[in-house]
């Protein structure tokens, strides 16, 4: 009746889950104990379970990705601390069999749930905005994307609480991941947390990249868009070719575990090492996914707080290109030691050094963009320095994994976990911070305190070099990753302050939790009358904070690269062409809907309860024949109200 | 929603609204949504993409047979010619649909579409008879990795083919309540794109599967 | 201090090594400039300074693009090179062509299995084997064929360097020579399930003489690596002190290669049906 679930699933017998299951418990209580004290269902419903709208969308994003980001934390910090206790032949606190589903979950939920989410959602808030659009092309899709990422947010979690996760690593490789050495139902979770949020990523890439190339505002040619535009164009790109590859590997690994194919198993002729090709071949262009956008970030703040003009921009656009073609050509450096031979290995070293050299172009521009610049120290442009010296660093240790024979003797060590987490931390995590910073007075119409975001980053900085250097470090000392204790001396004093540098990260993220609080309590004090609170150069900030639903009253006529900032200065009179009536995308709950039955669906699908599976699957396919049903659900908003809109925003402006 | 908003169900122009929001230049066609077909095609692209890798792992394991049946074995060509006509055929029978459709013949598009689901689902018959006798025979997709990736590659083609036919199916309920306006011929060039694909792919599957299997 | 990659005790460690060393020099000729000229140029240039110039519509330098590109050029194509040649002369199937007083020095030939969650070590041509414990006399060179039972490790020696993974059905080679006298940790650096962090082996370098000792008391003892010992060590399971086997019965590698015998199985869901299912090997 219940497949493979029983009431033995929930882990009653481990206290450090039962906390967390409690702590869950009590946010999700608080949480929708306010919601209907306050007597916001049907507001929550009508303006945001159903919008379409793509800042709510991307708002909702983000508001995962940090949630996830607390999960993924409480996580690093565990290992951090058992580390730190069970060297020189201790044991520490953790069972080992939670802490290896520990380290593979906090891999997952930070790669697929914090980075991804928070990218996107970036992207979502920001490019149609700078396009001078309304929307993206397809706003349903966009929404329906949205709650199928949830709905792997919601397997991640459960799975904390019912069952178990995967103790494989982050990607799971076979034959360890397969039903003989993996029983039980840990790598389902993982295979359909990832196969269900991997459809939502995939119909976002093909959302904007349509809307990139189809709805830019008249005038902005490719060469005019924004570096931003310009990297999720990239992105989005790489996201359609690179996610139907995880697609496949993950469907075929799931055939193996659920229909005893072979694959990837051991007997009956299955490949393991197949397993490995396709999923780095994903697996590399996941990262540069990531860390596009975080160029195209870093690019808007550098400019705008320069009060300059992007040095070198047709060479920012030609790297980005270059990236995107090369990411593709560089993935057997994840399994260098794998025997593949000298040739094979060489050709893949030495590709994965070229891409350093576009990557290195970017760094220099932005150092020429400041050069000669009036520099402004706002919190993005602390984060944006910090990157800056730290990714260069990532960079650097990158290279020299390249190398094949450095690598035979860093693989897998904490040498690699450091590099990467330099580059993703450094890089990807500092962007999406940065990003945050800057673009929430756009979202909200307020700034955020800067004193307290300076305090976050500098805790970040600092708790990051505290956290990753001892583990370059131990790396040169012969530490493998994903132990879960140690027994070498010489190694301790070194894991130990890789736990404080934990411990003032999470500095840095209660300082992130106060900053976000103090601010919407002080939120009139800083309000953002104009729109434009950073003197930014770019389409968005030519809009009110918040930007009404349809975002641009008149769509603007674009007569170069940063527009906004050259009418600024050439004091262009404000647009007084006539208003027309705007038609705008209705709100729908069939994205939700889909969402949450598909999170039914993953689950069903993960404990063998095939009945559930059965009528979740009738109803999605139910779902999506009834939305496709070819009504008119759009509105319209009439002239009266552009008209209303506009003169609050000439008084403001005023004001 | 504000209190002088206009909706107005019934009206047939679903996507007509964001037509308006593009005017930089692109000139708004009234037949087809351009935005709807690029996104299908770009779609598209990463369901090639997907076949791609399915391709790939059967030319890695296409050979691991594990002691156990071949292709050269299994493969019953005249079986395979005649699925092949059945799916090329209905691709010409969607294109004389397609004729139909620019014709604005609406009863022209439901009789052809019907033709083409037909086929489509003789198809589809005809390959799940195939794949069931071999699971009775003992060359079932767990007997081996050839016949595993097999199956998948092959599986997958079909499980598209259904879902294509599904469409189909509702396409045709929509023509006939709602006509050939706008957003139905979208989604009729959409549909066909897939079908046509779908073919395509097939080619690749008895050209690389089987015909090099049986050989 | 124990900086096992940074002192190597043998040649294929330390030839890494310098590879290592020799990029991060190379590197460090673009990374140290670019990390000072950022903090310089975003101090030099900040909002509040009196003197520095400001020029915001400069935005392109041909001669600054063409340094920029060319520097970072002109490095990968050295570290290029050294991949290449360093990548060929590094090739862990590549077999170590020692030569003392004049003449080659014979190889010796241990087989490694990877198992849950320790190492086998056969001596085919010595006819011992040890679990855990690798005898290696210093300067002769060691040729490993490695594999793996069950799921995916990785043979690693930190301070010998060279690294290669166990792959169950597959066979991997790797060439060391431990050029000094120690104890060196063993490990294996692919997670490989609940065992890992204790799959540990201790990587003995001794004198020839002190060699055919550790030999010669492994053909004393008492242990032997026949059938039944060779499936329970493949049971799940670590081993915290090392055995040694007085005679190795058949040729375990070879069974183990090609039987992909899967002793962890709790809902082994094979095909057939059979308890072991032999394949040939690829």
């Amino acid at each position: 009746m219940f497949g493979k679930l029983t009431l033995a699933a929930i882990p009653f017998q481990q206290p450090i889950i039962m906390g967390a299951m409690a702590f869950m418990a009590l946010v999700m209580i608080a949480v929708l104990g306010t919601i209907t004290v306050t007597g916001r269902w049907r507001w929550l419903w009508t303006e945001w379970l159903t919008s379409v709208d793509h800042k709510k969308i991307g708002v909702m994003y983000i508001l995962l990705a940090l949630v996830m980001l607390l999960r993924g934390f409480s996580d690093a910090i565990m290992m951090r601390s058992q580390l730190a206790l069970a060297t020189a032949g201790a044991a520490g606190y953790l069972p080992p069999e939670h802490y290896d589903q520990i380290f593979t979950a906090h891999g997952v939920i930070m790669i697929f749930f914090m980075a991804m989410p928070f990218v996107v959602g970036l992207m979502n808030i920001v490019v149609p905005l700078q396009i001078g659009a309304r929307d993206v092309a397809f706003p349903f899709l966009n929404s329906l994307s949205f709650w199928l990422t949830f709905a792997g947010f919601g397997l991640i979690n459960a799975s904390l609480v019912i069952g178990e996760f995967a103790r494989t690593g982050w990607l799971a490789y076979p034959p360890l991941s397969e039903l003989a050495f993996s029983p039980g139902v840990g790598v389902d979770y993982w295979l359909w947390a990832l196969q269900i949020s991997g459809v939502g990523t995939t119909l976002t890439a093909v959302n904007f990249v349509v809307t990139i190339l189809r709805n830019r505002a008249p005038g902005m040619t490719l060469m005019r868009m924004p570096v931003f535009t310009w990297t999720s164009l990239c992105t989005s790109m790489l996201m359609c070719a690179a996610f139907p590859i995880l697609t496949v590997t993950l469907a075929l690994l799931t055939l193996d575990r659920y229909f005893g194919m072979h694959f990837f198993t051991n007997e009956l002729g299955g490949n393991p090492m197949m397993y490995v090709n396709m999923i780095w071949v994903w697996g590399h262009p996941e990262v540069y996914i990531l860390v596009l956008p975080a160029f195209g970030i870093f690019s808007e703040i550098v400019a705008t707080f320069s009060g300059k003009r992007l040095f070198g921009y047709r060479q920012m656009v030609i790297a980005t290109v270059l990236i995107t073609v090369l990411s593709f050509t560089v993935w057997l450096h994840h399994f260098f030691t794998m025997g593949a031979g000298a040739d094979v290995n060489a050709f893949f070293g030495i590709m994965s050094m070229l891409i350093a050299i576009p990557t290195g172009v970017k760094v220099f521009n932005w150092l020429f963009t400041m050069y000669r610049g009036r520099v402004r120290f706002t919190v993005p442009v602390l984060w944006t320095i910090g990157f800056m010296v730290t990714f260069v660093i990532g960079g650097v240790t990158g290279v020299l994994l390249a190398m094949p024979p450095a690598d035979f003797v860093l693989h897998n060590s904490l040498f690699l976990v450091a590099h990467f987490h330099n580059t993703i931390i450094g890089g990807v995590v500092f962007a999406c911070l940065a990003g945050f910073s800057y673009w929430f007075p756009k979202v909200t119409g307020f700034t955020l305190d800067e004193r307290l975001g300076r305090c976050a980053f500098w805790c970040w900085f600092v708790g990051f070099y505290v956290s990753f250097m001892p583990l370059y470090a131990l790396g040169l000392m012969g530490m493998t990753r994903r132990m879960n204790h140690t027994d070498n001396a010489a190694w301790t004093p070194y894991l130990h302050v890789a736990a404080v540098g934990a411990v003032i990260i999470f500095v840095g993220i209660v300082f992130q939790v106060v900053q976000l609080v103090v601010s919407i309590r002080r939120r009139e004090r800083n309000r953002d009358l104009t729109g434009d609170p950073w003197n930014g150069r770019t389409l968005e900030w030519s809009i009110p904070s918040p930007p009404p639903a349809y975002n641009f009253a008149r769509v603007p006529v674009v007569r170069g690269l940063d527009d906004f900032w050259e009418r600024k200065r050439r004091a262009d009179p404000l647009d007084r062409s006539p208003l027309e009536p705007v038609e705008m995308p209705s709100n729908t709950g069939a994205g939700f809907v889909t969402g949450v039955l598909s999170l039914v669906l993953g689950f069903g699908l993960v404990w063998q309860i095939w009945w559930l599976v059965a009528a979740a699957a009738a109803c999605i396919l139910a779902t999506v024949i009834v939305h496709s049903t070819p009504i008119h659900r759009h509105f319209e908003i009439a002239v009266e109200d552009l008209k209303r809109d506009e003169r609050l925003r000439i008084s403001s402006l005023g004001a | 929603m504000p209190p002088n908003v206009v909706t107005v169900p019934g009206r047939l122009e679903a996507t007509d609204a964001f037509a308006k929001l593009r005017p930089h230049g692109v000139p708004v066609n009234p037949v087809f949504d351009g935005n709807t077909t690029l996104g299908f095609w770009v779609y598209l692209m990463t369901d090639c993409l997907l076949f791609a890798g399915l391709f790939a792992a059967y030319a890695v394991l296409g050979r691991e047979a594990a002691g156990g049946p071949t292709g050269k074995e299994l493969f019953d060509l005249p079986n395979v010619l005649r699925e092949t006509g059945c799916l090329l055929a209905s691709s010409f029978t969607y294109g004389l649909a397609t004729l139909a459709m620019q014709a604005d013949r609406r009863g022209g598009v439901l009789g052809w579409l019907a033709v083409t689901l037909m086929l489509g689902l003789t198809f589809l018959g005809m390959e799940l008879g195939e794949f069931r006798h071999l699971v009775s025979i003992g060359a079932g997709p767990d007997r081996s990795a050839f016949l595993s990736s097999f199956f998948t590659l092959v599986g997958t083609h079909g499980t598209h083919v259904l879902f294509g036919s599904i469409w189909m199916l509702v396409l045709m309920a929509q023509v006939a309540k709602f006509g050939l306006n706008r957003t139905m011929r979208t989604r009729l060039v959409c549909l066909g794109l897939f079908w046509h694909f779908l073919d395509i792919v097939w080619i690749g599957v008895f050209s690389f599967v089987y015909l090099m299997g049986a050989l | 201090m124990d900086w096992s990659l940074l002192d190597p005790k043998g040649p294929v460690g330390a030839q890494e090594l310098h590879i290592l060393v020799t990029a991060f020099w190379l590197m460090m000729i673009v990374a140290v400039p670019t990390i000072v000229l950022t903090l310089w140029f975003a101090w030099r240039y900040r909002a509040s300074s009196q003197t520095a110039r400001f020029a915001p519509d400069w935005d392109r330098s041909h001669p600054i693009a063409i340094v920029c590109l060319a520097v970072p050029v002109i490095i990968v194509a050295i570290l290029g090179t050294i991949a290449w040649k360093g990548s060929h002369e590094l090739d862990p199937y590549r077999p170590l062509q020692v030569e003392a007083a004049g003449k080659a020095v014979r190889p010796i030939e241990v087989q490694v299995i990877a198992l849950d969650w320790k190492w086998l070590f056969v001596y085919p041509e010595l006819g011992v084997a040890s679990v855990n414990e690798l005898a290696l006399p210093v300067g002769v060179p060691v040729h490993f064929s490695i594999t793996a039972s069950s799921v995916m490790n990785a043979f690693f020696i930190p301070r010998l360097g060279g690294m290669i993974y166990a792959m169950p059905r597959m066979q991997t080679q790797l060439s060391l020579l431990a050029s000094e006298k120690g104890t060196y940790d063993g490990i294996s650096s692919n997670y490989s399930g609940g065992g890992f962090s204790d799959m540990k082996f201790a990587a003995r370098a001794m004198s020839a003489a002190a060699f055919d000792e550790w030999v010669a008391s492994a053909r004393g003892s008492e242990e032997r690596l026949d059938g039944s010992a060779l499936y329970g060590l493949l049971a799940p399971g670590i081993e915290r002190t090392p055995k040694r086997y007085s005679s190795v019965e058949g040729d375990p590698f070879r069974r183990v290669l090609t039987a992909g015998l899967q002793p962890r199985s709790q809902t082994t869901r094979l095909a057939t049906g059979d308890p072991v299912c032999i394949t040939l090997g690829n």
